[in-house]
């Protein structure tokens, strides 16, 4: 199964902007994060096709993934 | 020293020292701008005649070491909404004048003939000058002036062209410690000072140091303050990023305005954003780190330089570079600052003025995406006051309705930032029931609708939006009264030990016994303030509405309309 992951900020130093990339069935949210060993404590916001997901939400086929760490402005 | 009240009649010439009411000791910043407003302004009198006035205010921490607390109010009746406003922007007058004993300067009239004015603000009281020196330059070059004839520590308040001209969305715009500026940017309050022929207004520098009931107190709150200022997550992202990490983040949730309100998407987001605006400034030479005022711990401010290095802007906001990046269409972010550049340099509302621009690219007046024709009209149309030039520099309604549109994002005539209510839905409540026209800063839920501070609110859902925007605006306008910057919102929303360290400075400054209910308290009664006065003033219920075409037109990616009932905003003010 094959979904998008994007980075933001600073999650991209050393990593990458967008990657689409084979995962399998069942892969989580979290699964993801710790294989791009980025600390849970500082991931901010996570979306899925542009919703808000949660850390033990499966990505579908073709689906976006979007982890941004701890932000904020105004 | 008990502070005083400076007040200033322009229509006789005359100053005078007052002292503070009774009624008015606790109060500070936007809490006393409006409670003056409210109390000596005809809510029906013409914003720009002899019976509106013009109050500036430090906030009840400012000149004090507390962090964050330089941040400096004014406050009127907008000419652009015809409401009660208060705007605050950071600098080093709100701290001169807190240390000046000055708890605030009101200026009432208008002088009969064509001459015009600088006040000069000290220790003793105010002196009013005729000026001609300055009139018709920009803000930059007026604090050069300004620096050179009273000396580089001089605060300075002072309006550009725009504001001479009486433009609708002219600013009042404060030097900052590096001779640059910052703005009180929305409501026209630049208007204001221009009908009442001020150009400018210094303040001496002083070493007084605002008195403090209990220092060691206040010290140790001061501590805990920072601290969790400091520490906290999202202060220290906006020290990296500024608040333009927002383009990439409010775009992924579907809720960039993008070409005119028409999508919620913007294909050119990675050009404008805080990651590639960051990546330009440290490869140029510039500083991605910068505070507005000495004291802010936070430094969500930068220098952005251009391709040698140079200058080209600061104070580079995310509703800035949103609106004409997105909205505008305009995908270079070196356009973009120089656009901003100028707005500083012009005295104009740079989130008013990019949003009449997208209306104005909707009527066919110019191209989307045409960025050199936007600088063009900003430098030879709206700096030079020509037709085309006033009827932008009055604002997005300004443009709709002398073009025919009707995609006019505005409430109360004041043009809708960065965030779009349908995909947002909180903030659409912010909007439609501010007491200032649209404005985000006023409630902000994006921190919980979509950043997950203070708890998390689902951005489409018609549930708890009222409940989330009510309870921001009454906090927001308890932390307007203090002086200090709202940024501090996101440690206190998500830290248990920032507002009570807040409460306990406020408490030590004056040697009193709030406790949060007062401030919360305080809140409530400002705002309630402030729409009394806009209710005398001809405003109702049916003003506190979103335009019609955000119930009509779903907006991509989600396409979704506003569907939050009018029952549901009057709610508002059931408190
Ligand atoms: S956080 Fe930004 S706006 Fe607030 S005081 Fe600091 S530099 Fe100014």
């Amino acid at each position: 199964m094959q979904f998008n992951v994007k980075l933001f900020a600073y999650f991209r130093d050393n990593r990458f902007k967008e990657r689409l990339s084979e995962y399998p069935e069942g892969t989580t949210v979290e699964d993801v994060i710790r294989s791009l060993d980025i600390d849970l404590e500082e991931v901010g916001v996570l979306m899925i096709n542009s919703r808000h997901c949660t850390l033990q939400q499966e990505p579908q086929e073709g689906d976006q993934l979007a982890i941004f760490p701890v932000v904020g402005g105004g | 020293m008990a502070d005083k009240i400076f007040r200033v009649n322009m229509t006789d010439l005359t100053a005078k020292v007052e002292d503070v009411p009774e009624a008015w000791m606790g109060l500070g910043g936007r809490g006393l701008t409006s409670t003056v407003v409210a109390a000596e302004v005809d809510p029906t009198c013409n914003p720009l005649g002899s019976k509106n006035k013009l109050v500036f205010a430090p906030g009840l921490l400012s000149g004090t070491t507390a962090a964050n607390s330089g941040r400096l109010s004014c406050g009127g009746k907008s000419p652009l909404t015809g409401t009660i406003k208060e705007a605050n922007a950071g600098g080093t007058s709100a701290q001169l004048l807190a240390r000046l004993g000055i708890k605030a300067l009101i200026i009432e009239g208008q002088p009969k003939g064509d001459k015009w004015y600088n006040l000069h603000v000290t220790e003793d009281g105010v002196t009013i000058n005729e000026e001609t020196e300055t009139l018709g330059m920009g803000n930059f070059k007026v604090v050069e002036t300004i620096n050179e004839r009273l000396g580089a520590k001089t605060g300075v308040i002072t309006i550009g062209p725009a504001g001479e001209m009486k433009m609708l969305a002219a600013n009042i715009s404060v030097k900052d410690p590096d001779n640059h500026i910052r703005s009180n940017g929305r409501g026209g309050l630049g208007a204001v000072m221009g009908s009442k022929k001020i150009k400018f207004i210094s303040v001496e520098p002083t070493m007084n140091k605002v008195e403090i009931a209990d220092p060691e107190a206040f010290k140790t709150a001061n501590r805990t303050f920072a601290k969790a200022l400091v520490d906290n997550p999202i202060t220290q992202a906006l020290a990296q990023y500024g608040t333009n990490v927002l383009v990439n983040i409010i775009n992924e949730a579907g809720g960039l305005p993008t070409k005119n309100f028409t999508q919620g998407q913007f294909a050119g987001h990675e050009a404008i954003s805080g990651e590639t605006m960051h990546d330009t400034i440290v490869a140029r030479g510039g500083k991605p780190k910068h505070n507005c005022h000495p004291g802010c711990v936070i430094n969500c401010s930068q220098v952005y330089a251009d391709m040698q290095g140079g200058y080209r802007t600061s104070g580079f906001e995310y509703e800035t570079i949103w609106a004409f990046g997105a909205d505008c269409c305009i995908d270079n972010l070196d356009q973009v600052a120089e656009a901003d550049n100028i707005l500083d340099d012009l005295g104009l509302d740079s989130i008013e003025i990019p949003v009449a621009f997208a209306v104005a690219m909707e009527a066919g007046v110019l191209e989307f995406g045409d960025g050199a024709e936007v600088i063009r009209i900003l430098r030879e149309e709206i700096g030079k006051g020509t037709p085309l030039g006033r009827i932008i520099g009055c604002g997005a309604g300004s443009v709709g309705r002398t073009y025919g549109i009707t995609r006019v994002p505005v409430v109360k005539n004041q043009a809708i930032p960065a965030y779009d209510p349908r995909a947002i839905k909180g903030i659409g409540i912010t909007y439609a029931t501010s007491t200032m026209g649209a404005d985000h800063t006023m409630g902000y839920t994006i921190a919980t609708n979509v950043l997950g501070v203070g708890g998390s609110l689902d951005p489409l859902s018609k549930e708890g939006q009222v409940e989330l925007s009510r309870n921001l605006q009454i906090a927001t306008a308890a932390i307007d009264s203090t002086g200090m910057c709202l940024f501090i919102a996101f440690a206190a929303l998500d830290d248990a030990t920032c507002l009570p360290a807040l409460i306990d400075l406020i408490n030590a400054r004056f040697g009193i016994g709030l406790v949060a209910d007062d401030v919360t308290n305080l809140g409530k009664t400002i705002l309630k303030t402030e729409h009394e006065f806009n209710l005398k003033a001809g405003f109702t219920n049916l003003d506190d509405r979103l335009p019609e075409f955000f119930k009509e037109e779903p907006i991509a990616p989600h396409n979704v309309v506003w569907d939050i009932s009018d029952e549901a905003i009057d709610s508002f003010w059931d408190f």
